[in-house]
């Protein structure tokens, strides 16, 4: 029999990552509607890959497989991958990036709530080190051939026809070349790369995420600290180096609704079990992985640097959470610290 | 009417069901007299009185029983008329479920009363009222039972700010709701002789806002009173807006950290219960004898009771008729209740509420989960900690980072374990912690004064060994001088008759250290029986044969 509370409120972890695929929907419908439907199959691919491995893993280690199995975290981590990894990515690369979370980054640290890194990031930080062409080979926008995607997934890749440098990627190949620095601004504006407001292309993705991370602040599955301090820092210092340099420096808003940043500031950063739990602790974290991702963006040898950054801070928030407990009720007055 | 201007509010909280309506709907019932009353002497971990009354002896009700021993401690009284039948061990309601020395009434039906006698607080200075509250035995009906008497002393800096606590926060409970809708007079008298008592300049009333009769009685009561100083106040429903510190803060502002008293901060809090037995104590001489407490949860006919305390379980139950699925009962609500481990337990002056359970209303909770770290926990509690650390430490017996994490700023409240989807029974964990370091700085405790006891007697034998070496050194510096006496008179007889005088002292020593030594056996085999001698003659041999038995297994096994 157990003891008080004896009346618990409805909730569960499985409720709880359930909420955040949910959450997810909004975006991966948009991703779909501008570049196909591969990215359904990278995430069928990654979902089936980390239900299995886990399951493997779990009975290895003696674990009650419906309770763990069930628990809906292996999901969560594999949607993160097939939507950071290129939805044309050989089948392959998604199933090694998920072995490599579920297993390695995951249940290797002990499973669920153990894993001091963030699996989806190590996936990628992983396999960007080890494929870094591969990891680059995005889909153009509307580009939406479904049997093309197919075959690049599962076939033999001719991919000349489908593929485009991200936003991230062009403006590297043009900050990399001094002669070509002028052309930011003309970069910036083609329809190619990236849309004009109103336009086609990743910034609707991010709109997605967006509309689905609010959500869960309004389910109280995250809070607003990790968010609005991440996409406030990157667009500070996006904003002051753009004003400084217009040619070496992309604008701010190119900056939170490109690449990562909004997936990364509502879905992966706010990883609780990686990340620093403390009000103040998560804007710190927060703002640390945001000033480390432009960092990476703008001189790193990678176009998106939010899976790095993620790791590095991860690393940190055992020490950020240590200086940043919050004062307990009663001592933070003056007249109750009195001794 | 003094209006308010603004609310304070506290962090975290949590909104469980209410379930208030099953039990609040109906008056206050008179709980009838129960065939035997068990008076528990034992008020708290560092209180209980001393029984005055012997078995067999016929008691008045409202009769002191047992007198306060210590500054923590109140009177006890008869709850009834009637016969002491037994003063013996008897189950209280702890979590221990252990049992406590008791005074065992059975009552004569005549429920008759001492000569009641009005106390005349004004005349009376301060403490003259407290002494009066203790021997009419006035304890918090909160829950904590704590004497009101303590609570109602100047402390350090004099009371300014009396509050009310009708918050009643835990679902399911509603004593002091009805108490407040039938006896909102009362309770406002009980809080002027406090305000009296302490000089306070203001009482606040804190209510929920999910009882609008009970506030608007105590309102009625106030313009009755025709006080402006007493203030009925609606507070946010959210628990435990009915802790001490938390209605503290809704209302004043002011949060008072672990380790410190009300007192401290010039506001005291007293739940609206104890405000009432003040009144009935000082205004009709009533020692408090009895409370109003709730039955519910799995009960047909929930309701709340007037009920002797000393009342078994037991005998109250029929009253609200428990279903048949009824596999456990609590004391106090489900959020901070305990259950109890056996029906034979009386009520105490603390016990505002029986609860029964079962699996469908509180169904066992769903395996544990890890904890993912997602701080639904520290968003729920009132005492801004964060459970989630503790626990991890709490898991790793990492006791000094639990402290460092301010465990004991925990109130048990139950808030955390409610909210945590993992299903973590938070609170056990932290009850643990407690617990052990608890149990550790009690045996360091211990182990500090046997290192003393220790140190002591090495110095002692040190001085000892130094004397014996001072008396030896002029033993022997008076046995030269002696021998060189003898020396000198070699030629006298051998024996002297100072000699003869000396070897009878030594012969009469001897003796009376053997008779010390005899008298000195070990206790427990000294004086027997012939019969006890026998049985252990028998043991023996049984012992002896037990062992032949064994040598050879013994020799086998090398």
């Amino acid at each position: 029999m157990n003891n008080s509370p004896y009346t618990l409120k409805p909730a569960s972890v499985q409720s709880v990552m359930l909420r955040v695929l949910c959450a997810l929907i909004p975006g991966i419908a948009v991703y779909v509607w501008f570049f196909g439907a591969g990215i359904l199959l990278q995430i069928a691919l990654a979902s089936a890959t980390a239900l299995a491995a886990e399951a493997l893993i779990l009975a290895l280690r003696g674990k009650p497989l419906r309770q763990f199995l069930t628990d809906g975290s292996a999901l969560v981590t594999a949607w993160l991958i097939a939507l950071t990894f290129p939805s044309i990515a050989p089948w392959w690369m998604t199933v090694l990036g998920t072995l490599l979370a579920i297993v390695i980054a995951k249940q290797l640290y002990g499973g669920l709530g153990q894993n001091p890194f963030n699996p989806a990031m190590v996936a990628f930080a992983l396999m960007i080190v080890a494929y870094p062409s591969l990891m680059s080979q995005w889909p153009a926008a509307g580009s939406t051939d479904f049997a093309a995607q197919w075959q690049a997934i599962f076939g033999v890749r001719q991919l000349d026809a489908i593929i485009m440098a991200t936003p991230l990627d062009a403006l590297r190949t043009v900050l990399r070349d001094p002669e070509q620095r002028a052309a930011i601004a003309g970069l910036l504006g083609s329809n190619a790369t990236f849309g004009n407001i109103g336009g086609r292309g990743w910034e609707w993705v991010a709109a997605g995420y967006l509309a689905g991370g609010l959500w869960l602040i309004q389910q109280r599955i995250i809070t607003w600290h990790m968010p609005v301090a991440f996409l406030a820092t990157l667009f500070a210092i996006g904003g002051v180096f753009s004003l400084a340099d217009a040619t070496k420096f992309a604008p701010p808003l190119f900056h939170i609704l490109t690449g990562g940043a909004m997936l990364g500031a509502f879905f992966i950063l706010t990883d609780p079990v990686s990340g620093a739990t403390t009000p103040r602790g998560k804007l710190i974290f927060a703002a640390g992985a945001a000033a480390l991702t432009w960092i990476i963006r703008s001189f790193g040898a990678y176009p998106d640097g939010i899976a790095f950054a993620v790791l590095l801070m991860n690393i940190a928030a055992p020490l950020i959470d240590r200086y940043t407990q919050p004062a307990v009720f009663g001592h933070s007055n003056s007249d109750g610290d009195q001794r | 009417m003094n209006a308010i201007s603004s609310l304070f509010r506290f962090k975290g909280g949590v909104k469980p069901d209410s379930h208030k309506d099953e039990s609040a709907q109906t008056p206050i019932q008179r709980a009838p007299l129960p065939s035997q009353l068990i008076v528990p002497l034992r008020q708290s971990a560092r209180a209980v009185a001393r029984c005055v009354v012997e078995p067999g002896q016929t008691v008045l009700k409202g009769e002191v029983i047992a007198v306060p021993e210590g500054p923590l401690c109140t009177a006890v009284h008869a709850p009834s008329s009637g016969m002491v039948r037994a003063i013996e061990p008897q189950p209280i309601p702890h979590p221990s479920g252990l049992p406590a020395p008791s005074i065992v009434i059975e009552p004569d039906g005549n429920d008759r009363w001492i000569d009641l006698k009005r106390f005349d607080y004004q005349a009376a200075t301060a403490q003259q009222t407290r002494d009066y509250l203790r021997d009419c035995g006035i304890v918090g009906l909160g829950g904590a039972g704590f004497p009101s008497h303590i609570k109602l002393g100047p402390g350090e800096t004099g009371i300014r700010t009396l509050i009310l606590n009708g918050a009643e926060c835990e679902p399911w409970i509603t004593c002091d709701d009805r108490l407040m809708r039938e006896r909102a007079d009362g309770v406002l008298a009980g809080a002027n002789i406090m305000r009296h008592i302490t000089g306070a300049t203001r009482v606040l009333v804190g209510i929920e806002d999910n009882k609008p009769e009970a506030i608007a009685a105590m309102r009625a009561a106030a313009e009755r009173l025709g006080n402006a100083t007493i203030s009925v106040i609606a507070v946010p429903t959210r628990y435990p807006a009915g802790g001490e510190k938390q209605l503290i803060r809704v209302l004043t502002g002011i949060e008072i950290p672990y380790g410190k008293l009300g007192t401290h901060f010039g506001v005291q809090c007293f739940n609206v219960g104890s405000a009432h037995a003040v009144f009935r104590a000082v205004e009709h001489g009533e020692p408090l004898v009895s409370r109003v407490m709730t039955l519910s949860g799995n009960m047909a006919k929930s309701g709340n009771f007037d009920v002797l305390i000393g009342t078994p379980v037991r005998e109250l139950l029929p009253l609200a008729e428990p279903r048949s699925d009824t596999d456990r009962y609590l004391t106090g609500g489900p959020m901070m209740g305990v259950a109890l481990q056996t029906l034979d337990t009386p009520v105490i002056k603390g016990t505002n509420c029986i609860l029964a359970g079962s699996p469908t209303l509180f169904p066992p909770p769903p395996p544990e989960m890890p904890c993912i770290r997602c701080g639904a926990c520290a968003l729920a509690c009132p005492a801004e900690l964060q459970p989630f650390e503790l626990y991890w430490f709490a898991r790793a017996k990492i006791f000094g980072k639990t402290q460092e994490y301010s465990l004991f700023d925990c109130i048990e409240c139950g808030c955390c374990a409610y909210v945590c989807p993992a299903r973590i029974p938070l609170v056990d964990y932290f009850r643990f912690a407690k617990g052990e370091i608890w149990a550790r700085e009690r045996e360091k405790a211990a182990a500090d004064v046997a290192r003393q006891r220790y140190e002591l007697r090495l110095a002692r034998e040190e001085r000892e060994k130094a004397e014996k070496a001072a008396k030896l050194a002029a033993k022997t510096a008076a046995g030269r001088e002696k021998a060189a006496a003898a020396l000198a008179e070699v030629e006298k007889p051998a024996t002297t008759p100072e000699e003869d005088a000396k070897k009878a002292l030594v012969a009469a020593a001897l003796e009376r250290a053997r008779a010390q030594k005899e008298e000195a056996k070990p206790e427990n085999t000294s004086d027997l029986t012939p019969e006890q001698q026998a049985e252990i003659a028998v043991i023996e041999n049984r012992r002896a044969e037990i062992r032949e038995m064994a040598k050879p297994h013994v020799r086998q096994d090398d």
